[in-house]
């Protein structure tokens, strides 16, 4: 019953979710909105209830899974593909590398800078 | 299938979801299984994996991907409550999340703005077609996220849909590896670049390195998500009208 409810309650956000997006006509897909609501919920409340926290974990342990049925789709677009493989294989590569690289490195250098130098660092060692 | 009650039962199957739900969940079963067999090889990801079984399958039996999809949908679906569910790790991280709010929040709109801006720069010089420019542009946030961006600036969110999930493999797979290069230890920032290029895919995998670069990278994904959607059609109108100047003048 628990996880039901967990369940219930995070189709209901999105459902607000998008029905808020869609009225407002705001350019934010309507889950994030749920996800954004729910947050402010979550630290109105000041605790996660144990049924959401189960609701969550169900299904964010699996999320790689949630991704499959899209990925198979990639057999509709096998020409669209073969036709401008160059641009997309590379431009997806490249973009992929250059983005993680600087945001790892932006992060690094600016938690370092502006946290480490207001909280008198901690340890480096790992 | 010359025998008719073969072919019965074949008619019923291709025309019910059952066949496409089983078949995706057996698929990710045994893919999962491979996966901690080769001791989490970020190589033998099992999206990856599972996808390709399935195609194999589908192009074999001469089954269409909508008839897959009717079964499929049920899984994809809950992409949706998973993105809302994102709210409960964002929240048990809020205290981690407030300490380093401004070098995230920095992080966050370069991450974001490199990601779209580098992906259609590059697809555009190596000769990319508009629609897969904007197909392209969204491609590291999360599945839903992307798939109604694309729709809004003029890709198309399937084949959006396919490349979210191959940025979030190529990520997975080479994310570890690459943060050894630049030599970038600490876990928080490995998670929010993995959480921003590669988003649940890439959460994934590092849920596997250790919990802290997990928490990081699906709070890096849940932001990102957010940040992608506010970010990337006023990226593309600026990148637009910075095209469209450059070749009228």
């Amino acid at each position: 019953m628990n996880f039901l409810n967990g369940i219930t309650l995070l189709l209901v956000y999105q459902l607000v979710g998008e029905v808020t997006v869609r009225l407002l006509e705001v350019p934010i897909p309507g889950p994030v909105l749920g996800m954004v609501m729910l947050f402010v919920t979550l630290l109105i409340r000041g605790q996660a209830p144990e049924s959401v926290d189960q609701a969550s974990s169900a299904l964010l342990s699996h999320l790689s899974l949630l991704f499959v049925p899209a990925g198979v789709g990639m057999m509709v677009h096998f020409d669209r593909i073969a036709e401008e493989w160059v641009p997309i294989t590379l431009a997806l590569l490249l973009s992929t590398i250059i983005t993680m690289v600087a945001t790892a490195l932006i992060m690094q250098l600016t938690s370092r800078w502006l946290v480490g130098a207001r909280q008198g660092k901690e340890p480096d060692g790992d | 299938m010359t025998d008719p009650g073969l072919k019965d039962i074949w008619v019923y199957l291709s025309a019910s979801p059952l066949l496409g739900l089983t078949m995706t969940l057996v698929a990710y079963g045994l893919a999962y299984r491979l996966y901690l067999r080769t001791r989490s090889n970020p190589l033998a990801n099992p999206v990856v994996t599972s996808v390709v079984m399935l195609i194999g399958v589908l192009v074999l039996t001469g089954t269409p991907y909508n008839d897959y999809f009717e079964g499929g949908q049920f899984v994809h679906f809950l992409l949706g409550p998973a993105t809302v569910a994102l709210a409960v790790p964002l929240y048990q991280q809020f205290s981690r999340l407030r300490q380093l709010w401004l070098p995230v929040t920095i992080s966050l709109v370069c991450g974001v703005t490199i990601a779209a801006g580098s992906s259609i720069g590059l697809a555009w010089l190596l000769g990319g077609s508009t629609e897969i420019q904007m197909s392209l542009a969204p491609k590291s946030a999360t599945a839903p996220v992307a798939m109604g961006i694309s729709e809004k600036i003029g890709g198309l969110p399937s084949l959006t849909a396919v490349l979210v999930v191959i940025t979030g493999i190529t990520g997975a797979v080479l994310g570890t590896k690459l943060f050894e290069w630049i030599r970038v230890t600490d876990d928080t920032a490995r998670g929010i670049a993995m959480g921003v290029a590669a988003h649940g895919i890439g959460t994934a995998r590092a849920f596997q390195v250790s919990p802290q670069m997990g928490a990081f990278s699906g709070l890096a994904m849940a932001l990102s998500a957010f940040a992608t959607a506010l970010l990337v059609p006023w990226l593309v109108d600026l990148m637009q009208f910075l095209v469209s100047q450059s070749s009228s003048s």
